[in-house]
């Protein structure tokens, strides 16, 4: 089985926020919720850079770790998933990760959390597939149709690569051999526990 | 004449463009020949990590919070709460129950020396216990659905499985949530009522000197409230106080500070809590079964004055001063 990863080069990410529309619009997000976002670093500087950020589907992920109730698991493609019917909306999960995947909607008085949402890497949850229960907690599930997530599909300038990791890291090797230079891959050391060395 | 003239300037004019070529060509050679490095300047992840422990930038979405790239602090924060804070609680409220069970078997419970007298004296009225109780099973509930966060996952999800415990645990998250307030209302009534008679002087000293008589037989004087209770006076308002500033920067995230704030809010709020967790067991002994006479105090509000000379002589002499004709103390019924 794969060991699916995401890789922003962040090289090429130009701040199109295509990714975050189409993550938004493929699994209907609700307002105020953000499963990807683009963070820009030193913004207006030179050596600034553009980095499309979801949840990284860590390796012995921390959220899971941490989860009182136990939701989350691991898919055999190394997918961190949960289910929002164990969820109880305590927001560990978000005070573990590296990341600021998790998110809440706001339902009841006082900022109370509600079920966890975040990056299912297009894959769904624990419900059958492509039923509409699925559909509703957790989007669509690109992942059992034999697609990679659409951010990834959908990124103009091919900068956010999602797929087996290992696959996914020899494109990036090969670009950054070619073109001579690359800041590396955002986030790997945290989520994965390794670089790619270039 | 005009011939060699037209020659010269025309060698003049090959040898200028000959200079400017000759000048000009290095130039392109060194464009074209060097490579060019865009991430010269770039940031690298490494080095922000290194000196932030967290990247922050700037993004396009009104969710400012989630403009923070990585902050793999969280990873330190999984270790305590899943490993530290496990043995702090365990070491804590195991210890302090197998203490109470020792110290019982030993000690048993501590008995009205002189029996009962008949006569009773008032010592909390009926807001003083209200107080006490509202705030005591707001505590009990607390303590029990913030245990199961900390303990749930390992000891109850295997015995009642996970759909069951989600349907407990979501309970026992807004519970603790909601009785937060009447808690922390409490816990602030407590401070104001109690203050003037908790603050600690030279006869506590004495009585901490005399082991407090809970070693031996010993009844050290005390006013109302002697340095044990004081104590515990204390670990309410401050314990109390720190848990419940902690528990509202979690309860509303985002307001006062970022992340970083919440887990460490989350470490003082835990590990103050199972501190103060096994205080309160010891308080629920030594007011239960650990003292005959003593739970009467906040039960009815009144006690022995038997129970009272030799527990709280000094202030069973001032009442008795303040009320001469013994007006506080009610007959036996």
């Amino acid at each position: 089985m794969a060991r699916m990863k995401f890789l922003c080069d962040a090289d090429r990410c130009i701040e199109c926020n295509a990714c975050v529309t189409a993550c938004k619009n493929e699994h209907e997000v609700p307002w105020g919720i953000n499963r990807r976002r683009v963070v820009t670093i030193n913004d207006g500087k030179p050596g600034e850079r553009s980095i499309s950020m979801a949840c990284m589907h860590c390796t012995d992920a921390p959220c899971a770790a941490v989860c009182p109730v136990n939701c989350f698991y691991t898919t055999a493609d190394a997918v961190v998933l949960h289910s929002k019917d164990l969820c109880i909306g305590c927001g560990y999960c978000f005070y573990a990760c590296p990341f600021g995947a998790p998110q809440y909607p706001k339902v009841g008085n006082f900022g109370s959390r509600g079920k966890m949402d975040k990056c299912t890497y297009c894959a769904g949850g624990p419900e059958l597939d492509f039923s509409k229960e699925e559909f509703e907690k957790y989007g669509s599930n690109r992942l059992a149709e034999g697609k990679l997530p659409l951010c990834a599909e959908m990124c103009s300038t091919k900068s956010l690569l999602a797929g087996d990791g290992d696959v996914i890291a020899q494109i990036y090797k090969e670009r950054v051999a070619k073109r001579g230079y690359g800041s590396g891959a955002w986030g790997w050391q945290t989520a994965y526990r390794e670089t790619i060395a270039t | 004449m005009a011939k060699p003239f037209e020659r010269i300037r025309l060698i003049v004019g090959a040898l200028a463009l000959a200079v400017l070529i000759a000048v000009a060509a290095p130039a392109s050679a060194q464009q074209s020949g060097a490579p060019v490095n865009p991430t010269a300047l770039s940031v690298k992840e490494q080095q922000l990590l290194q000196e932030l422990n967290r990247i922050q930038g700037r993004g396009t979405i009104p969710d400012v919070k989630s403009y923070v790239l990585e902050q793999p602090a969280g990873r330190e924060w999984r270790h305590f709460h899943e490993v530290t804070l496990r043995w702090i609680g365990a070491i804590a409220v195991l210890a302090i129950l197998a203490l109470i069970v020792i110290f019982y078997l030993v000690r048993g419970m501590v008995m009205i020396k002189s029996g009962r007298s008949g006569r009773r004296i008032e010592r909390f009225n009926g807001f003083e216990r209200f107080v006490h109780w509202m705030t005591a099973s707001c505590f009990i509930i607390l303590a029990l659905s913030g245990l199961n966060i900390t303990f749930g996952k390992p000891l109850l999800l295997p015995l009642i499985g996970p759909e069951a415990f989600t349907t407990w645990s979501e309970l026992a998250k807004y519970a603790h949530n909601y009785l937060s307030f009447p808690f922390t209302i409490g816990v602030v009534l407590i401070f104001l009522m109690w203050v003037g008679g908790n603050i600690p002087n030279s006869v506590d000293a004495e009585w901490i000197k005399r082991g407090g008589g809970i070693v031996g037989d010993d009844h050290p004087p005390a006013y109302r409230f002697n340095a044990g209770q004081k104590m515990i006076y204390w670990i309410v308002v401050l314990g109390g106080g720190t848990s419940a500033a902690t528990g509202y920067l979690l309860l509303f995230p985002f307001y006062a500070t970022g992340i970083e704030g919440m887990q460490i809010a989350q470490v003082v709020h835990a590990v103050v809590a199972m501190l103060f967790i096994a205080a309160m067991l010891g308080h629920i002994y030594i007011g239960t079964i650990g003292m005959e006479g003593a739970f009467e105090a906040m039960g009815e509000g009144s006690v022995d004055v038997n129970w009272a000379k030799e527990h709280h002589r000094l202030w069973l002499e001032e009442e008795l001063r303040r009320t001469p004709k013994g007006a506080r103390a009610q007959p036996a019924e």
